[in-house]
């Protein structure tokens, strides 16, 4: 079933702010095996001109795909979540988030198609501080791929 | 691991980049798993892996791009050197549990740069010889 392209530039409301903490940057550079000092030592980090740790470039993911998921399974939109895969991931970075920050993502509905029965879906997800500046900006494009009838 | 990466003036268009292999195990996903919030039963359990059409349980796509993410800024040495990155997620990568697990192959190529010192990467991911990631690509802020 193709989806409502009139869903196209629906904006939803922020998350939850969600605060970067030394301890979870540290933890999900131990999770990618990423031993660089400015992701676990300030000075390291002042070195390079940040005022405390950074994370990694895709740490975004743990709040950028809670985001979209709340998004895939809003039953106005139909999407049959069930067949939903993540095609493609982009990030368009203005700064790398850092440990003190505390920030919200505000997903709006980017583009949708309906191709050979698959339906795709670009949600960007605006990263910002909660006090308005944009970090990140995420596109994730979502696969709902065609259900078998529709193949045969 | 130093933070100091390469520098811009010894960046060339056509440059590669040395690749590195990347070993990833139950254990890693595990990791990833709590790292990221992404309980996923595919990246952990066997059974529920089979159940949907998977020979055995997968890397989160999502590791598999902060490991190329990772590849790139090690060679940069500042993280914040990256400003786009991009990705598809064509393949999973499978991960048997055994003591090896499964091998990612990162290798990177500078396909142009910029004045100002804007660089393109593309990035070549892959697993057993088949292409995990394709699409993969970055422009990083060199100095």
């Amino acid at each position: 079933m193709a989806l409502d392209t009139g869903f196209i530039g629906r904006r939803y409301p922020p998350t939850v702010p969600y605060e970067v903490s030394r301890a979870k940057i540290a933890e999900f550079a131990d999770a990618i095996g990423d031993d660089n000092p400015v992701y676990r030592d300030v000075a390291a980090a002042a070195a390079l001109g940040y005022s405390d740790v950074i994370a990694p470039p895709t740490f975004a993911n743990i709040v950028t795909l809670e985001a979209a998921y709340a998004v895939v399974h809003d039953p106005a939109l139909g999407l049959d979540w069930t067949r939903v895969v993540h095609g493609d991931q982009r990030f368009v970075y203005e700064r790398p988030l850092r440990a003190g920050d505390e920030i919200t993502v505000v997903v709006t509905v980017e583009s949708i198609k309906t191709l050979a029965g698959n339906d795709m879906i670009v949600l960007r997800g605006d990263v910002d501080t909660v006090q308005g500046e944009r970090t990140v900006t995420s596109y994730t494009l979502l696969v709902a791929r065609a259900a078998e009838s529709v193949d045969a | 691991m130093s933070a100091v990466g390469v520098r811009l003036a010894d960046v060339t268009a056509g440059d590669e980049i040395a690749p590195q292999i990347y070993r990833v195990t139950r254990e890693t996903l595990v990791r990833y798993a709590g790292a990221s919030g992404d309980f996923n039963v595919i990246h952990w359990s066997h059974r529920h892996a089979l159940e949907v059409g998977l020979p055995d349980v997968i890397a989160h796509g999502n590791f598999t791009m902060a490991l190329a993410a990772r590849y790139l800024v090690t060679w940069a040495g500042d993280p914040g050197a990256l400003q786009e990155y991009n990705v598809r997620f064509a393949r999973p990568v499978v991960v048997p549990d055994t003591d090896e697990g499964a091998s990612v192959e990162i290798s990177g190529r500078v396909v142009e740069v910029k004045d100002g010192g804007l660089v393109r990467v593309d990035l070549a991911v892959t697993c057993e010889g088949l292409k995990v990631l394709t699409q993969a690509r970055a422009t990083l802020a060199l100095r």
